[in-house]
């Protein structure tokens, strides 16, 4: 079987599994059930795709496949940002507030920072994009440290929220805020299009990009900001998973063993559909929402992790 | 900067940080032997001030040896997910031993700690790849798995406030009869001495080390139990104290250079010195309440490593 039926199989396999979340048990009031489920689904397809297709963007770029783009500090961010307004205005505050300017906000704030991080960086001469991710990581450390003040200083009532908005969660999305990141989405899409071709060079890393005539600083840049825009958005509409990406843009290069970007891009989004939806339909039910699924991604992508790290023919 | 000056420095703010407080204590009350106050001395501020000095040095230390073994300036118990491991230690001990006492917890804390420190020692040695940023990037990531897992087990038993107070580092929980199992590092400091050559020669390499007539194994498992017990013992009592062990040993070395058995002395009291004056200003800064030293020591501890990191980048 080459790549291109694999890709053809990945997809048919999510198409099936979306058809049996809509359809699986559907009782009573049909159309409201159905609606309700369309909606997560949306969610869920819209944020594993992102997750995915950065993931796999941000490994060309960095050419190491054990990094992925959640390190650069930005689920801290978002779990400062969420922890701030809890302790400052308490939880009343951040379910009342419009989930619109509140999405905006976040997303808002995530993408300024990133912004600021790769300003500072770029701007010295020698471009390392190692020391981008450590700074990032360092600079999640201490967002870390003051999430983790507040919390404690959280009446334990008021934690709850805070514990709800630690992991993901494809429950309560809210229609207007789904439209809204579906449309930047779209837009941001439109725009990486202009360099989807030069990924499969960029894989060959920087100097034979640029021997092959690639602008390799401003395209590695304009795709750093698509990772960063695509990241927050999907975090600011479900919530963090750290390692969903790492997981499944792995599982693509060892399923279609190909180096053509369009279908590992493509094969990573299916795996990551067919993980979330297939996740999602477990938790529900089989574990009656016992737990929670981006727990269990993390706990399964952390496993994956260690074992690619210790594995004997790295790719890295 | 001389080691004498720092000595100077160090008892002058021990003597602050004594007489720093809610309740107002003179030198005169002591004298006095006001029976309130020189409890509360003995009690709340002494043992306080002996964690910090303590807490302090050995952290710095841990994080020296690390990065003598592993022969890299960026890794030390944070970057290496040594923290990380003896927190899922504890809760594991939590949930297995209901009733545990400190000493069951502080063994299942080290053991994971200690499994940890070796996983990434062996995962040191499997990367071809040897850019000295790319070492803790994958150290902090493994960090960041072990919490995402110790975050699973905790949200299963509904621990996760819990857990980060109990582990965020803080000083002012520190009262008599609690934080006596620190006392641990002590002979651990003065092992770690008394080896300092042997970890200079083991930093030099396993072939050039085996060369010399050292039995390298032995050293690097010395030197790694001893990094293991420093940070479970600190963990337990007192919290954590992110990048510590990073940024100490990094600012010595820029002025002594990497002779270990030169820099140990001073790496012990610069450590201390950082974290008797982050916590003096915790307590200052929104006197009556105080910041906790893990937030403290976390904001101006990440400030200095992207300094770090920034300037070995420009050379």
């Amino acid at each position: 079987m080459n790549y291109k039926s694999k890709t053809l199989l990945l997809a048919g396999i999510s198409v099936a599994l979306i058809l049996l979340f809509l359809f699986f048990d559907i009782r009573g009031n049909v159309e409201y059930i159905l609606t309700r489920r369309s909606i997560k689904i949306a969610a869920i397809v819209l944020t594993g795709a992102s997750i995915a297709f950065s993931t796999v963007v941000f490994q060309t770029i960095t050419q190491n496949r054990i990094l992925t783009p959640s390190i650069l500090g930005l689920d801290s961010l978002y779990m400062l940002i969420n922890t701030f307004i809890i302790f400052v205005f308490g939880s009343i505050t951040l379910t009342t507030m419009d989930r619109n300017i509140q999405f905006i906000m976040i997303v808002g704030i995530m993408v300024l920072f990133s912004g600021v991080l790769y300003k500072i960086l770029f701007k010295r001469e020698d471009q390392n994009i190692y020391l981008l991710l450590l700074v990032g990581i360092v600079l999640g450390t201490f967002f870390g440290s003051f999430t983790s003040f507040m919390e404690v200083l959280i009446d334990p009532n008021e934690f709850q929220t805070v514990q709800d908005k630690m992991f993901a969660s494809f429950n309560n999305i809210n229609t207007d805020v789904l439209l809204l990141a579906t449309i930047l989405i779209i837009l941001v899409s439109l725009y990486f299009m202009r360099f989807l071709k030069y990924l499969d060079v960029l894989a060959l890393g920087r100097d034979n990009a640029i021997n092959l005539g690639v602008d390799y600083d401003k395209v590695v840049k304009s795709l750093l900001v698509v990772v960063a825009i695509l990241i927050s958005i999907s975090t600011a509409l479900v919530g963090p998973i750290t390692f969903l990406g790492l997981l499944v843009a792995n599982l693509s290069y060892e399923f279609l063993k190909t180096y053509k970007h369009t279908y590992l891009i493509l094969g990573a989004i299916f795996i990551s559909i067919i993980a979330l939806v297939g996740g999602q339909f477990i938790v529900e039910k089989v574990f009656t929402f016992s737990t929670t699924l981006s727990v269990i991604i993390n706990f399964v992508g952390g496993l994956y992790f260690i074992y690619l790290l210790l594995k004997e023919n790295k790719s890295w | 900067m001389k080691k004498r000056y720092l000595l100077i420095i160090l008892v002058l703010l021990s003597i602050i940080s004594l007489f720093i407080g809610v309740s107002n204590i003179t030198p005169l009350d002591l004298m006095n032997l006001d029976d309130q106050k020189v409890q509360i001395f003995l009690i709340s501020r002494v043992p306080r001030l002996a964690s910090i000095l303590i807490a302090g040095a050995s952290m710095s230390i841990a994080g020296l040896i690390m990065q003598q073994l592993s022969r890299n300036k960026f890794v030390s118990p944070t970057t290496a997910g040594t923290l990380d491991f003896a927190r899922l230690g504890i809760l594991v001990a939590l949930m297995l031993f209901t009733s545990a006492g400190i000493l069951v917890k502080m063994s299942v804390a080290f053991i994971f700690a200690l499994a940890g420190t070796f996983l990434f020692m062996k995962i040191l040695d499997r990367i071809r790849f040897k850019d000295s940023v790319f070492i803790p990037l994958v150290g902090l990531m493994l960090g960041n798995i072990i919490s995402s897992i110790s975050t699973f087990f905790a949200y299963k038993n509904d621990l996760i406030q819990n857990i980060s107070s109990w582990m965020m580092g803080d000083f002012s929980m520190i009262l008599k009869g609690q934080y006596e199992l620190i006392y641990i590092s002590l002979p651990l400091l003065v092992l770690a001495y008394l080896y300092a050559n042997k970890f200079t020669i083991a930093g030099l390499g396993e072939d050039f080390s085996k060369n010399l007539g050292l039995n390298y194994r032995q050293v690097v498992n010395l030197g790694l139990i001893i990094v293991a017990l420093i940070t479970s013992a600190v963990i337990l009592t007192v919290g954590t104290i992110p990048f510590l062990g990073l940024i100490i040993p990094n600012i010595v070395s820029i002025y002594q250079g990497d002779h270990l058995k030169n820099s140990l002395a001073h790496t012990a009291i610069l450590g201390s010195l950082f974290v008797l004056a982050c916590d003096i200003l915790g307590r200052i800064i929104i006197y009556p309440y105080e910041i906790p030293i893990n937030l403290t020591v976390g904001v101006i501890g990440s400030a200095i490593f992207v300094y770090l990191l920034l300037r070995r980048n420009k050379k």
